[in-house]
């Protein structure tokens, strides 16, 4: 077994992980298996918010990661690199998301 | 118009999804692993945080001033291709025949263009410019216009500019005949009883009956030519200078070039980020645009 594991790390290596990185997949993996779950067993129907488009949640979490992106990108460019605040700003972009698009 | 959703079928998929972990997850990871490190080579790498995000977003160092700098460069290459590939499309569209033979033949010519592969589109232009040999090139210069795409800025954006033009200007030419071909001869007929001049009949038929193809034109011509990469390269190859480098030019100078593994990563991302925006604004509009004709009682 430590062979194995030895092996893989060495195969992985190109790869570059860094545990910060491991932990952002590890939240979007967990996110995407907790609304796949969720679609399983409570199925819903798509609506129309703010943006004029149809959303299902699957929808909104795609907008609020992908605005989260650029919220922090912003805050990177314009504020510096302390990302605590725009974090807490993506928070609160995400609930306006889940509850008006 | 709203129906439940079954994810089962999502489980089709998943033989799709493996694949695609190999070709696209796994080295879009490696370069998030990348764009927190740096490297000298040799597997070693050294945590940098958010360090080259913040140079990559400041243009006042080097790699902010040549991103922004090829970020512009790309933006002001769509809008030109676009401002003169979308009209000159409409135009091409409504002067081409109805009917008869000469359908099928406008058809084949206007498609040649697309069927060229795309280096060998920048071959053929970068031997038909060349102010030396090139029938292009020589024939302006003995004319006595000062032409060298291989040094002068202005002459290069306007041979890729062309280029482009010559290249995908079919595409939006061929959208809109089709969203031409699907207006019924009675909106004509009922023109011609009111009397409505030609131009009347473009703004209140034509025009409102291409939207839908239009849009696709603009977003599909927008993202291709934001992503450029082949044409230039082998035309220019980003010169002279940096003044044709795209972003996508930029990026492989940077990673294979340079061999700077984080900022490439850094600024891949970013630029990943814009692409994948935009992909959502044309899959948002595409799917909608058909959604809100079905609701309104429209023919699609």
């Amino acid at each position: 077994m430590d062979d194995f594991t030895a092996h893989l790390a060495e195969n992985a290596a190109w790869m570059a992980w860094t545990w910060q990185t491991g932990l952002f997949f590890v939240i979007i993996a967990s996110l995407l298996i907790v609304f796949t779950l969720v679609a399983l067993f409570k199925p819903e129907r798509a609506r129309v918010g703010v943006l004029g488009i149809p959303t299902t949640r699957g929808d909104r979490l795609f907008i609020t990661l992908l605005g989260s992106a650029f919220i922090n990108l912003a805050w990177l460019g314009l504020a510096g690199p302390d990302l605590g605040w725009a974090l807490a700003l993506c928070l609160v972009y995400a609930l306006a998301v889940f509850r008006f698009v | 118009m709203e129906k439940p959703i079954n994810n089962r079928a999502w489980l089709l998929v998943a033989p799709v999804f493996l694949i695609v972990a190999f070709s696209a997850i796994l080295p879009i990871m490696t370069v998030v692993n990348y764009s927190v490190q740096d490297t000298f080579g040799n597997n070693q790498f050294f945590w940098n945080g958010l360090g080259w995000f913040q140079e990559l977003l400041d243009p006042s160092t080097e790699l902010g001033g040549r991103f922004f700098a090829a970020l512009w460069r790309n933006l002001a290459f769509s809008a030109i291709i676009l401002a003169i590939e979308v009209p000159l499309g409409i135009l091409v569209a409504l002067s081409m025949p109805r009917e008869g033979w000469k359908v099928a033949a406008t058809l084949v010519v206007m498609a040649l263009p697309l069927l060229i592969p795309w280096n060998v589109v920048g071959t053929i232009w970068q031997v038909f410019a060349r102010a030396d040999i090139g029938l292009l090139g020589y024939g302006l210069n003995w004319l006595g216009i000062d032409y060298n795409y291989t040094g002068d800025t202005l002459s290069a954006w306007i041979t890729i500019v062309v280029m482009d033009v010559w290249h995908w200007t079919s595409l939006v030419a061929l959208l809109c005949y089709a969203g031409l071909k699907s207006i019924p001869d009675a909106y004509y007929q009922a023109a011609r009883i009111d009397g409505a001049s030609r131009w009347a009949i473009f703004t209140t038929i034509q025009l409102p009956k291409m939207k839908r193809v239009l849009l696709i034109a603009v977003l599909l011509r927008f993202m291709d030519s934001f992503m450029i990469y082949t044409e230039p390269f082998v035309l220019t190859g980003g010169g002279p200078g940096n003044a044709t480098t795209f972003l996508s030019i930029d990026l492989v100078k940077l990673a294979l070039g340079q061999f700077d593994l984080g900022k490439a990563a850094a600024m891949s991302l970013v630029y990943n980020l814009i692409v994948l925006a935009v992909c959502w604004v044309f899959y948002t509009v595409m799917t909608n645009t058909g959604s809100e004709r079905a609701d309104r009682g429209e023919p699609a």
